[in-house]
């Protein structure tokens, strides 16, 4: 650690890039990644309700940017992100209450589950909603 | 005598930590309820034009839900990015910045959702 500035002579847990990577941490990355983008999606939320409350030219303005393709692929892994939060989420509050689920070959499989949940539950979700 | 105690003060007390992870939680609780519906419901409103989005708001259930929503998520992400805050900012000046800043945008977005979706409802109303 020279010339680092840390004079704490105690030891210290190894760097991430020590571990060898495996779906809990993945899983775990990912909650934190999703939280920090679904701010970013919440803005997005407020300039909906805004352009739809300024009337019908500034809702087919924010309409227009909504049904392009760049707008289609935000909106898909905005989805994707609240749904993998969401799962992610229903985990911890099994792991704070009932402390369920921690034993590496449920915890492994529930991260892997997560994914899967979110991509499938989004994919879900948009074709039901271009349907009807 | 000198003890390390003086490099703690000053930084703020360390008895915080039980009620932010209930807050979290107990938010967290409200959105496991709030955010399927939502999900769920806003695809279609987004998918209707500009004639099915006023609808949707304008329906008594989805404004109410649609505001209990917003605020449960909006104080969950605040409590969220303050973790996130304080887990990467060191500098005690900017960490205070952007600490306060968080709770300001937040109170900005919440003000201009409710704002929207009241115009919408009176509009409708009327």
């Amino acid at each position: 650690m020279a010339g680092s500035g840390w004079t704490d002579r105690r030891p210290m847990s190894p760097h991430l890039q020590t571990w060898r990577w495996h779906a809990t941490m993945y899983g775990s990355i990912f909650h934190r990644v999703t939280g920090v983008g679904l701010y970013g999606g919440a803005v997005l939320i407020a300039v909906w309700m805004i352009a739809l409350a300024s009337g019908p030219e500034a809702y087919a303005v924010v309409e227009g940017v909504i049904l392009s393709l760049p707008g289609q692929l935000v909106l898909f892994l905005w989805s994707m992100a609240v749904l993998y939060h969401l799962a992610n989420g229903v985990r911890h509050l099994i792991w704070d209450g009932p402390m369920l689920g921690f034993s590496p070959a449920i915890a492994s499989l529930w991260s892997i589950f997560n994914f899967a949940f979110a991509l499938l539950g989004s994919a879900m979700i948009w074709s039901l909603a271009s349907l009807g | 005598m000198t003890t390390s105690t003086k490099t703690v003060r000053g930084l703020g007390s360390a008895r915080r930590g039980t009620e932010h992870h209930i807050r979290q939680r107990v938010s967290a609780i409200a959105l496991v309820v709030l955010v399927p519906w939502f999900l769920y419901s806003v695809a279609f409103a987004m998918t209707g034009g500009y004639e099915g989005a006023t609808q949707w708001v304008q329906a008594p259930v989805n404004a109410i839900l649609f505001l209990l929503l917003v605020s449960a998520a909006l104080y969950h992400m605040r409590l969220g990015l303050e973790t996130v805050i304080e887990d990467y900012i060191s500098r005690a000046g900017t960490k205070q910045a952007l600490l306060i800043g968080n709770t300001f945008f937040v109170a900005v977005l919440f003000a201009a959702i409710v704002l929207s979706v009241l115009k919408l409802w009176i509009g409708g109303a009327a």
